[in-house]
């Protein structure tokens, strides 16, 4: 993504940061975006405020499979190699 | 989040060889890790609940049943998840999904969408700093960033999102995948898989700012 021509503004960079994290930025994206934080403090907060952000979203608890799933999917595992699988339409 | 790539794939080579043995217990952590992403995965393309846990049913069964097809291109994951898109994908158009989720993050990415509100920035025309920030962000409370309070604004400003920007943001920021595989699950492109991530996660930062700056100002 190569739009920004002159340097790039702050309006521009918030929208850019997720890129830049991704490493998705093209070379000459991506030296722009660096020289601007050289310049500008409070596009590094922003910046840091979303690797904040993301830190803290990591940290949301996952939910667990029901033990009652888990046991049928296992016994499906289990069937399966027990049993050489059965070629299609064969009577039981 | 992610381990190293090398470690990825040494950890898939152990679990498909222990699968193809008929390890119970690599069988069980393969599911324990996937299963619950699945089937919100699957909730994406179908229209109920049940119908979600079966396609994740019969997509467990297909990666039993093709596991020594498996060839290692991409991350055991990925090949799941693939499995996964494709079974929920075709039982969502024959059970008639309204809009398949695919189409419907492709339309909300095309929707231009401001990530910081645009009176916080100076005019174009300014004659000093053109779309400089006028109300920059100011320091946040390091310290309370984790705590109970905080991730619980956090949970509430992930129920507000937009339903393509939630299942993006969830799968990579809270389960840690990366964009490969968020892409392969959601049949959606790199490039709209990172326009819904940032969104997601610019509105997730303008809740935490409205939620520390809040309290800022009624303490001050
Ligand atoms: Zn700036």
């Amino acid at each position: 993504m190569s739009v920004l021509i002159d340097d790039i503004t702050c309006r521009e960079l918030v929208e850019l940061v997720t890129d830049y994290l991704d490493g998705a930025l093209s070379p000459a994206d991506r030296e722009r975006f660096e020289a601007h934080l050289q310049i500008c403090d409070a596009c590094v907060m922003y910046v840091d405020q979303l690797r904040s952000t993301v830190t803290a979203v990591g940290t949301l608890s996952e939910e667990t499979l029901e033990p009652a799933a888990r046991d049928e999917l296992l016994r499906a595992f289990r069937d399966w190699h027990h049993k050489p699988p059965k070629p299609p339409n064969a009577p039981d | 989040m992610n381990g190293e790539p090398f470690q990825q794939t040494a950890d898939d080579a152990a679990l498909v060889a222990a699968l193809r043995a008929g390890d119970e217990q690599a069988f069980v952590t393969l599911v324990d890790r996937y299963n619950a992403s699945m089937l919100r995965i699957a909730r994406l393309y179908v229209r109920t609940p049940a119908l979600a846990e079966e396609v994740v049913q019969e997509t467990w069964l297909a990666v039993i049943q093709g596991i020594d097809r498996f060839e290692g291109r991409s991350s055991l994951k990925t090949w799941i998840m693939r499995i996964l898109a494709n079974r929920a994908r075709t039982r969502g158009a024959r059970e008639g999904r309204t809009v398949p989720f695919s189409a419907l993050a492709t339309a909300d990415a095309a929707i231009g969408e401001a990530s910081v509100e645009p009176e916080r920035f100076r005019a174009r025309d300014d004659g000093e700093w053109p779309y400089h920030w006028a109300a920059p962000p100011r320091d946040w409370p390091e310290e309370r960033l984790l705590a109970g309070e905080t991730l619980q604004v956090i949970g509430g400003a992930l129920d507000e999102l937009p339903e393509s920007q939630r299942a993006v943001i969830r799968l990579r920021d809270v389960e840690g995948w990366d964009a490969e595989e968020v892409c392969e699950a959601l049949q959606i492109s790199a490039g709209n898989q990172r326009v819904l991530l940032h969104r997601a996660r610019a509105k997730v930062r303008a809740a935490l700012e409205r939620y520390f700056m809040g309290d800022m100002a009624t303490a001050a």
